[in-house]
């Protein structure tokens, strides 16, 4: 057999090969439009999006309404409970990207994909976009029906918008969250369930969809701190008005550190996994 | 890039373990820019746990390889550049249609709108795919989705091309179309590293053959010298009167025919096995038979299997894993 050197050439820095930004730009946009495509060749994945506000809003407002707010006084619930289901939407879309993610990584073209000269993060980034796109969608069409149900802006354009835009941040930041389960966990089953475990005492022991001072104690000030409530408080406060400073920070706070902490543990998990 | 003096894939001492599986056990071998060598094994032998790792998938425990001149583990960067992956487990989206998927991966390889575009319609031509490049890859026939892997691994026109089983499963005649394209990719001066289970794709395809089995390379060479060292087919006798089996594997063995191996009786099936290089010792195994007053029934030639093919090389000690033994069986063994 030939015997030629193996001496690889030593020279070469290590930042050779590196992706620009504008390339890295122009994979993301290629794998967003991939995701897209898959959307359109399989509508029924949208269902979730176009129904989810529609059914939890209708089923809060009048089976929770009435109690709430007092039998016939729905219409005060919607302006309490559309601004908390904003902070949800973001949380149920996400989570169906780790079970979304777990079925999509284990076919053949993610090997691809990861043999191609293209930063990894990119396939994890382009899955984000597309989902905070989703979650747009979803927010709008919430709006929509809390708009029929009688949901009045009472500060501005300017400050709903704010609010959409906050709901946007604190859902990408709860994708890596998924993203890192789906790729940890070995089936989509898996990630479900355990999705299920955390999400429901984190829905329901917030401030979306009552108000934490008919609580007991030690649950009010669970609620405090939980990050959907921070965000079901600024996303009323932007809408209603009233103190916004504090829940806005605690809501961009809880947003930086969840992507701090588990966007690298998502893609180094995606670099790993074999 | 295509001087052949020059090494495009260069491996050696490459180990991969899984726990206690060794999947990889130290792997020597080197492929020749613009030439295909044929890695044969049977199933869990090691061959697409070595595609992984020279194609940055995984990283091996020890050794190293370089392909085009990079190193697999410290330059994963630049290598991935020069490679194309066609295989069981890289593929396209199934979502997607021929020309999407094409089109992405145009893009992702950082070819223009128009570039990518035009590449894609061209492969998607050159592989008769030009009626399917709207309808998802989902819904392609096996030959179909095979083709396209094909064409989405040569977007990039990678100097190296790896094909992990390439026709496994698919049926004679699209193994066939599959065989014509690779065939072609060679003459256009790809180099091109080929996993296979099957002798007669090897035979077909490589130029050069490294025999794997459970992580550890057991013969290599070229085709024609491995062929000489296994015997090129397998003479099939059946005698007249299977009672005279042994007497009649004695006999040729015994004449000590040059280039013919020893023969084996297999009173099971009532024949004899001579393995054989040419015309010449067929006749000549039929002549001492007949000096020695054996009659014979029938007589027929095949093409040596893969299992006779490792027999050959091991010389029967380690008899080779079945097909659909998986890994963790192997290391039983």
């Amino acid at each position: 057999m030939n015997a030629a050197t193996v001496t690889a050439p030593a020279a070469v820095p290590s930042t050779e090969g590196r992706i620009g930004l504008r390339a890295n730009l122009r994979h993301i946009g290629a794998l967003v439009r991939r995701n897209i495509m898959q959307i359109k060749q399989d509508p029924e994945s949208m269902f979730d999006v176009l129904l989810m506000p529609i059914v939890f809003t209708l089923l809060f407002v009048y089976v929770f309404g009435g109690a709430i707010s007092g039998k016939g006084n729905q219409d005060v619930y919607v302006n309490y409970v559309v601004p908390g289901l904003m902070a949800m939407m973001g949380l149920s879309i996400a989570m169906a990207v780790g079970t979304g993610i777990n079925d999509d990584f284990r076919k053949g073209v993610m090997d691809r994909f990861r043999t191609m000269p293209i930063a990894r993060s990119s396939v994890l980034v382009a899955k984000i976009v597309v989902e905070v796109g989703r979650m747009l969608v979803a927010i709008a069409i919430l709006l929509g029906v809390g708009f029929l149900l009688g949901l009045e802006i009472k500060t501005s354009v300017l400050e709903l918008l704010g609010a959409v835009g906050l709901s946007l941040v604190f859902g990408a930041s709860l994708t890596w969250i998924f993203i890192l389960l789906g790729l940890t966990m070995k089936t989509a089953q898996a990630v479900q369930g355990m999705a299920m475990l955390v999400l429901m005492p984190l829905q329901f022991g917030s401030s979306i969809f009552t108000p934490p001072s008919t609580m007991p104690g030690w649950l009010e000030s669970f609620t405090e701190y939980n990050p959907l409530s921070n965000l079901a408080d600024a996303a009323r406060a932007l809408i209603n008005g009233g103190p916004v400073a504090h829940s806005v920070w605690m809501t961009l706070g809880w947003a930086a550190a969840i992507t701090v902490v588990t966007a690298p543990l998502a893609i180094a998990r995606f670099r790993k996994k074999t | 890039m295509t001087r052949t003096d020059k090494n495009a894939v260069e491996v050696r001492g490459l180990v991969k373990h899984y726990g206690e599986t060794k999947a990889l056990d130290g792997v020597d071998l080197d492929v020749r820019e613009g030439t295909v060598l044929g890695v044969l094994g049977p199933n869990g032998a090691g061959k697409t746990t070595l595609v992984r790792c020279l194609s940055t998938l995984i990283v091996p425990d020890a050794g190293h390889a370089t392909v085009a001149g990079y190193d697999v583990v410290r330059q994963p960067r630049q290598l991935r550049r020069t490679i194309g992956l066609t295989g069981q487990y890289a593929s396209v989206d199934e979502k997607l249609s021929g020309w999407e998927n094409l089109y992405m991966i145009g893009r992702l390889l950082d070819l223009s709108r128009k570039d990518a575009r035009r590449r894609a319609e061209e492969l998607l031509e050159r592989f008769s795919l030009t009626e399917a490049a709207k309808r998802p890859a989902g819904q392609y026939s096996g030959g179909m989705r095979r083709r396209l892997d094909l064409a989405a691994s040569m977007i990039g026109r990678p100097a190296v091309l790896y094909l992990d089983e390439p026709t496994t499963g698919l049926d004679p005649r699209t193994r066939n179309e599959v065989w014509e394209e690779v065939r072609r990719m060679v003459t256009e001066g790809a180099t091109v590293l080929l996993t296979t289970q099957y002798m007669e794709e090897a035979e077909q395809l490589a130029s050069e053959l490294t025999v794997i089995d459970r992580g550890r390379v057991i013969a290599g060479g070229a085709v024609d010298e491995l062929k000489a060292k296994v015997g090129g087919r397998t003479l099939q006798i059946r005698p007249s009167d299977p009672a005279q089996l042994a007497a009649m594997a004695r006999a040729v063995t015994e004449a000590g025919l040059d280039g013919v191996g020893g023969a084996s009786a297999v009173p099971d099936e009532g024949r004899l096995y001579v393995p054989i290089l040419s015309d010449e010792q067929l006749t000549a195994v039929v002549g001492v038979l007949s000096t020695h007053g054996f009659r014979i029934a029938h007589i027929g030639t095949h093409l040596p299997s893969l299992d006779e093919v490792f027999l050959a090389i091991t010389g029967g000690k380690t008899p080779p894993a079945p097909v659909g033994t998986t890994i963790p069986e192997e290391v039983a063994a």
